[in-house]
């Protein structure tokens, strides 16, 4: 037998709103897996994004699932981890939705290391709106905003997220896929902020403007650029130019927030 | 037994009236001069296994709070006019998604960082058009703080009843005054808990209207699953473009706000029968107005108040009729001319409409007031 | 040589982005009008590279 991803898809959804080639439905089935994996309950799990093309994925998902407003989806996952810390919370969305828009939300609840799995599909561009430069697109790239090439500096997402206070951080791309299962599993079992970042492709709103001739251009690209963090212990600078770290980047054991408020009710109630 | 009373300033009986409500989640963003109700609610909500969190901007106040009530928690929020502000696009998705909450709004003056520690009337319109596409509003206007306890329980009853977001609206001056308030037993008060789904959890649609213009809510975490958009969506909370469904949906939310006029209007009428002049007000400046009505009537002056407490909807019925009975309405209030352009679209040209407006930081006294009556009479 | 797996292909979802064929180690299928379709079925091992990166759930491999 196959492994059956239908299990966890709401009947009827698919095929999926995702371009041909769009690397993020081959993040939603390591999610799926990673679901399996850890073997969360449906109703007791959560899957929260913002808007954008990686935003529409917990739409597809039989679970509880919240489709909010743009880069808002760490504060209203927030919210219902606080008031259901029982609960799993997933949250998944794009780079523009999460670091830009949503910035302040996601270095925010990395800071406080609720207990949540958010999974950013990073594909350089918004998609969704046509392929205007985000956050991650690289400087000297080309988005319809930025057609004489992006002035523009990027985020590292996940040195973004270390520094911010997340206490897992992981990167894969969509090329690795069964790294992607593989993190996010580890992200969910881990208690405190787990943010797995996935490197993905935009054929259609990125990869034609910046001279990829097809989405196996692409998603090559992703194959090559990608150094797993032991390796990268062993090579120069100069071996390194160019590329992404990607595994386990971050990992540290630290008071989750909800069981530091959980702590808050005792004394409140003692007092 | 008598009643415990205390003398609470407008915005701790803010907090103890959303905890008499049910009130177990509140998500906030300090903001002057709102932060007291965040302060109580840190203190008490722990003590009753509560969540408090203090957000890091406005908008991810309102967003925890729509999280919030989702697993089924009776959320609040409090701010004044820029967290209003900012909160603007959030609130429209709880209205879409009809999400039950309560948002305080303890108005100072404005635009933008405008005067902080001073008094402002200056959103009343804004909570009935502050965000982008149609949608129903419930805006409440208590004016002592006793009825900031009793509209913040009212609030909480309305969101969960009509499954949309309720704004409470007072302005600093009723906010930070403190007066003696007797607290209601348990059970004195109503309280309403939304309704939750009779069907087989494979049957439930969240925004099915087969059984009335409010479909029944179920909450995140329980055997009910279903899905969440601030899209345009279906019965089944799935996105749509199909143009019928979007219409019934969009159309249908409204419906529970204009069929259901008369349980959620709410005004107190003060010396209006045989008034010649009414006065409108609401708020701190309906204390001024009641002084003045007192005063004009020992001058044998025919003058009324006209107090909504409910200001959105906006008690429609009633002021056009005290426009057909009246020389004048005036409207005083701390904006330069807001709930007077409501006035003049109701009363129909019926009566002269005559505005008093203030945005300098200070109150309208009643001196202010009586000399516009006696003008007009 | 014979098929370690048989590939189910679910054309209706098939975008046609060609990563499957790409990076089947065995060669195993091939592109048709836009659709996926097993070209060489006795050729598969079985890797699930195909399945695993197919963004459009458009695969499955039974494992024989």
């Amino acid at each position: 037998m196959a492994y059956d991803y239908e299990k966890h898809i709401r009947a009827g959804k698919l095929p999926h709103i995702w371009c041909p080639g769009c690397g993020h439905g081959i993040a939603m089935k390591g999610l799926i897996r990673a679901l399996d994996t850890c073997g969360l309950e449906k109703n007791n799990t959560a899957i929260v994004s913002g808007i954008g093309c990686a935003s529409r994925l917990p739409g597809y998902m039989d679970y509880n699932t919240l489709h909010t407003a743009h880069g808002r989806a760490a504060a209203f996952a927030t919210g219902v981890k606080m008031s259901k810390p029982e609960m799993n919370v997933i949250v998944v969305g794009g780079d523009g939705d999460g670091t830009a828009i949503g910035g302040n939300h996601f270095i925010h609840a990395c800071r406080r290391n609720i207990d949540m799995t958010y999974v950013i599909l990073n594909n350089y561009i918004y998609g969704m709106t046509g392929g205007q430069f985000s956050p991650c697109t690289p400087t000297g790239h080309k988005a319809s905003t930025t057609v004489y090439g992006n002035p523009d500096p990027i985020f590292d997402i996940s040195k973004l997220a270390i520094g911010a206070g997340a206490t897992f951080v992981a990167r894969t791309t969509a090329f690795h896929a069964t790294q992607i299962d593989k993190l996010i599993a580890e992200g969910i079992k881990h208690k405190g902020m787990a943010i797995i970042e996935v490197l993905d492709d935009c054929p259609t709103t990125y990869g034609r403007r910046n001279k990829f001739r097809s989405v196996v251009d692409m998603m090559k690209r992703l194959k090559e650029i990608a150094v797993p963090v032991a390796a990268a212990s062993k090579m120069t600078a100069e071996q390194l130019e160019g590329k992404v770290l990607t595994g386990v980047l971050y990992k540290e054991d630290k008071p989750e927030y909800t069981e530091q408020y959980a702590q808050v009710i005792e004394r409140a109630k003692g007092a | 037994m008598a009643k415990k009373v205390a003398l609470l300033q407008g915005n701790t009986a803010c907090a103890y009236g959303a905890l008499y409500a049910g009130c177990n989640f509140f998500g906030g963003y300090p903001i002057t001069p709102s932060t007291e109700v965040a302060e109580v609610l840190s203190e008490e909500l722990p003590k009753i296994g509560g969540k408090f969190i203090q957000m890091e901007d406005e908008i991810g106040a309102m967003a925890s709070v729509i999280g919030a009530s989702l697993t089924g928690q009776k959320a609040l929020t409090a701010t004044s006019g820029p967290g209003v502000s900012l909160k603007q696009e959030l609130i429209g998705y709880a209205c879409i998604a009809e999400t039950p909450c309560v948002i305080i709004n303890v108005m100072r003056g404005g635009p933008s960082t405008g005067m902080p520690t001073g008094p402002g009337q200056s959103d009343v319109q804004q909570a009935k058009w502050g965000t982008h596409g149609d949608h129903p509003v419930i805006a409440l206007v208590p004016a002592s703080c006793q009825e900031i306890f009793s509209e913040t329980v009212r609030a909480f009853n309305l969101a969960e009843k009509y499954r949309m977001p309720v704004q409470v609206l007072y302005d600093e001056i009723v906010g930070h005054m403190r007066e003696r308030i007797e607290f209601p037993e348990p059970g004195e008060l109503e309280v309403i808990d939304r309704e939750a789904p009779s069907c087989s959890p494979e049957d439930y649609k969240p925004f099915d209207p087969s059984n009335g213009d409010v479909p029944p809510l179920a909450a995140f975490g329980s055997e009910y699953r279903f899905h969440v958009t601030g899209l345009n969506k279906a019965a089944d909370g799935f996105p749509t473009t199909k143009a019928e469904l979007v219409d019934a949906e969009q159309r249908r939310q409204l419906r529970k706000i204009d069929a259901n006029i008369a349980d959620i209007e709410s005004y107190e009428e003060y010396q209006t029968d045989d008034a010649e002049v009414v006065i409108f007000a609401y708020g701190s400046t309906s204390r001024s107005a009641r002084y003045a009505v007192n005063e004009l009537r020992k001058e044998g002056v025919k003058a009324g108040l006209f107090r909504p407490i409910t200001l959105w909807p906006f008690p429609e019925k009633r002021v056009a009729e005290l426009a057909q009975q009246a020389k004048a309405i005036i409207v005083p209030e701390l904006n330069l001319g807001q709930m007077n352009l409501e006035v003049e679209r109701v009363a129909k040209g019926a009566c002269e409409i005559i505005g008093i407006h203030r945005v300098d930081g200070e109150p309208i006294n009643p001196g202010q007031i009586m000399a516009q009556v006696k003008e007009v009479v | 040589m014979s098929a370690k797996a048989e590939i189910e292909i679910i054309e209706r979802y098939c975008k046609g982005c060609s990563i499957c064929v790409e990076f089947c180690p065995t060669k195993v299928l091939e592109m048709d009008a836009f659709v996926v379709k097993v070209a060489n079925a006795d050729a598969c091992i079985a890797c699930n590279q195909c399945e695993l990166r197919c963004p459009d759930f458009a695969i499955k491999v039974h494992k024989l």
